[in-house]
């Protein structure tokens, strides 16, 4: 990897778009092994933290209901709206921690008195999770139940960064979860019309590490490709009964991304004849438009282009205790870091 | 959300599921892999089973696969 | 033994301090603690100490659930309060127990507890010589709430205090780190799983005195109890200004613990420990400790983690993972939730 890094004589921006992948990089320290002129950029792969901040404030909102029970998995717990987290009401009894979409439904069917609401986030790999339990609340009328769906789709968001002008991204490293079920072939068109290289790796460090380098390796000969380093689970096509599943029940909209703005068709909602499970409907709750901060740079620190410090924001009104963006919302972001340790731990 | 680990199923009733990861067992969903059979090696995530494992390719690269191998009837036994 | 009452429930009248209070502590909590200064009953215990110099300590347990593998809230109230003594440089002595329970809690259970806090006080040979009992309504506490207050006599010539951690010192753990916690967590009814793991609780003191009296160059001790390992090397590291500088390769972790960590997305460092005590020691007495840890029941599987090292600009914990990577040990948030994420 480090000859290959040196051949190019240049800096190497690879981008990961998974926040397991953040996560595992930084328990790892893999960032201290890499040749110096890699950068890892820490993409919008956290779909906790790409939450905009509307959603969670009307999360908030629901939460605030006597008549209401909010599950939620634990990532979603101290991420911020507006201004609060779910984390203050989780003192309230009624918003509960599930490990699992299919708890959420038992909370439903054990408390018929009460409407119980699923924070249903996540990428591909945790859509078809929802999918099911929504189709298992219709085929026993379990009519208490309802989800407030803020799934998003990974590939339209690389496909928006790759299409913004000036992005410093030389290749992605996918999400191994996400690739077992939509398959490592759905990457085929960032290659394709992007040509960058697209290499799907696992979560151990020894398999990122081997997706890195076989990154480097075709940036050095200048063939990028689309490439599976992640066998044991991912195929091509995928895992096709969770994607019908997701189509059965879902379709992609036009969706809002904390610190980037709107995307197309990058969000999962409902379908018209699962509307009685479609939280939004139920509540008749209208999707603002993203207020965003005025002066979010976390679409340019993304990207590679900047630094934090360069972002007016940082440090001063967007910090670990009130972020903005989920450059800051991830503890693992690349604002979090540099804010909490500086320059010098940012290779770290 | 792409927290997920390897799992073996060691009790499967329709798609109701018990799976185990040295010792210890978690109930899951095996809707999304209705070709499942007990004693397959499974990827869960979310309390649900997501995809085989291919056990050869799984061995070169998991740690814990490696021991759940060798693992034998001491649960408690200490690593490293 | 005396029969114990026919009330089956702690009512609130029990904390009354009439007859059924007197009714409670005669029947129930006297003959659990056998020893003359509580048989007493005077308001206040008196302890002749030749020791010129004490510890005390005091902390609460509102552990849920209350009884778990490997142990209890009665047993955890005591080797929490005597593993503060021990790790603080003294030889346990005496304990206080205070009792809040809600109205309508199980006598069976109480019974339960009480049996538990006598074994394992009998066992580390420490004395109830006081205590209280208070009832509240139903909903006012969650079952029952303990506090114990201990005091150590401080054993003569050891002085041990972050001001004695040197760089090149050695950071030692006598066992498997994270057992209690992923415990606990496994009976927890929103994440509940199957699994053969235990809670580590248990009293240290007799190891501890017996390293301190023992190990010339021990500096520092703590138990890595809320926040686990990483928030006692994150304290040590800040208070002294120094740098911590830990080996993955070298943390004792049971595979069923790192296995079910990993299903939750829980970092092991951060998960608390009770009946394990993190040592700092000078280079040219780790043989010794390590030795003396070997030959006791509950330091076995003692292991060296790690060494105190240079702050380059910023006070850091930092751990050399399995990779050969280097990333830095966070301060745990105080609160670990599972992730999918």
């Amino acid at each position: 990897m480090a000859a290959a890094c040196e051949s190019l004589g240049r800096q190497v921006n690879i981008m990961e778009v998974c926040g397991t992948h953040t996560v595992s990089i930084f328990r790892n320290g893999i960032r201290s092994v890499l040749p110096p002129n890699l950068k890892l950029l820490s993409g919008p792969g956290c779909p906790v933290c790409v939450t905009d901040q509307g959603y969670i404030d009307t999360v908030l909102q629901l939460a605030d209901r006597e008549d209401c029970l909010i599950a939620t998995y634990g990532d979603m717990i101290r991420v911020p709206g507006n201004d609060r987290s779910l984390e203050t009401k989780q003192a309230k009894p009624n918003v509960k921690v599930v490990l699992s979409s299919e708890d959420a439904l038992q909370l439903a069917r054990d408390h018929p008195d009460k409407t119980v609401i699923f924070v249903a986030v996540g990428f591909e790999t945790t859509a078809p999770a929802t999918a099911v339990v929504v189709k298992e609340a219709a085929a026993e009328s379990v009519d208490n139940f309802c989800i407030l769906s803020g799934h998003k789709l990974v590939v339209p968001a690389m496909r928006a960064l790759l299409s913004s002008k000036n992005n410093n991204i030389d290749a992605f490293l996918c999400p191994g979860h996400v690739s077992v079920i939509i398959g490592y072939g759905a990457f085929s068109e960032i290659t394709r019309d992007f040509r960058r290289p697209c290499v799907v790796a696992g979560f151990e460090a020894v398999q990122i590490i081997e997706g890195l380098c076989e990154i480097c390796r075709q940036l050095s000969t200048g063939e990028p490709a689309l490439k599976s380093m992640y066998p044991a689970v991912v195929t091509e096509k995928g895992n096709i009964a969770a994607q019908k599943m997701i189509d059965e029940c879902f379709e992609p909209v036009d969706g809002d991304w904390r610190g980037l703005g709107t995307i197309e068709k990058s969000t999962l909602k409902l379908r018209e004849e699962y509307d009685r499970f479609d939280a939004f409907k139920r509540f008749h709750i209208r999707q603002s438009p993203s207020k965003e901060r005025h002066g979010c740079r976390c679409g340019d620190v993304l990207c590679g282009l900047i630094d934090p410090p360069e972002c007016k924001l940082f440090g001063q009104i967007c910090t670990p205790r009130e972020p903005v963006g989920p450059c800051m919302v991830s503890s693992e972001g690349a604002c979090a870091a540099w804010f909490k340790y500086g320059q010098e731990k940012i290779r770290t | 959300m792409c927290l997920a680990v390897p799992a073996r199923i060691v009790e499967l009733e329709g798609d109701r599921a018990v799976v185990d990861a040295l010792g210890n067992r978690w109930k899951a969903k095996t809707t999304l892999l209705p070709e499942v059979k007990l004693g397959d090696l499974v990827l869960i995530h979310a309390g649900f089973a997501i995809s085989l494992v291919d056990e050869e390719e799984a061995k070169k690269t998991w740690q814990l696969i490696a021991e759940i191998s060798e693992f034998d009837d001491t649960p408690n036994k200490l690593s490293g | 033994m005396t029969k114990k009452t026919k009330n089956d429930k702690i009512l609130l009248a029990h904390g009354g301090g009439g007859q059924l209070t007197d009714d409670l502590i005669r029947r129930h909590i006297l003959p659990s603690f056998d020893n003359e200064i509580l048989t007493e009953m005077g308001d206040s215990a008196r302890l002749d100490l030749t020791s010129g110099s004490l510890c005390l300590t005091t902390d609460s347990y509102v552990v849920k659930p209350l009884f778990f593998r490997g142990g209890d809230i009665g047993k955890l109230a005591v080797c929490g309060t005597v593993n503060d003594l021990a790790v603080a440089g003294s030889r346990p002595v005496a304990l206080t127990l205070s009792l809040i329970i809600e109205d309508g809690f199980k006598m069976e259970l109480l019974d339960r507890i009480l049996s538990s806090i006598a074994k394992t006080a009998r066992q580390s040979h420490v004395d109830i010589v006081a205590g209280d009992t208070k009832t509240v309504e139903a909903g006012a506490a969650d079952k029952i709430f303990i506090n114990t207050a201990g005091i150590g006599a401080r054993l003569p010539g050891v002085d041990l205090g972050f001001r004695q951690i040197a760089v090149g010192d050695r950071i030692i753990v006598n066992g498997s780190i994270g057992d209690h916690g992923m415990t606990i967590i496994s009976q927890r009814e929103d994440i509940a799983f199957q699994t053969q793991l235990e809670s580590d609780c248990a009293a240290l003191a007799a190891l501890t005195c017996q390293l301190l009296e023992n190990v010339d160059g021990i500096r520092f001790m703590r138990d890595p109890t809320r926040g686990g390992v990483a928030a006692t090397l994150n304290e040590i590291s800040m208070s002294t200004g120094l740098s911590i500088k830990i080996r993955e390769n070298d943390l004792p972790i049971k595979p069923a613990v790192q296995a079910a960590a990993d299903m939750l997305g829980f970092d092991v460092l951060t998960i608390a420990n009770e009946g394990k005590f993190i040592v700092v020691v000078s280079p040219e007495s780790v043989g010794e400790c390590l030795k003396i840890c070997r030959n006791d029941p509950l330091g076995q599987e003692v292991q060296i983690i790690g060494e105190v090292v240079e702050t380059r600009d910023v006070p850091l914990v930092e751990m050399e993972t399995r990779i050969g990577g280097r990333r830095i040990v966070q301060m745990p948030y105080g609160r670990e939730l599972p992730r999918i994420c």
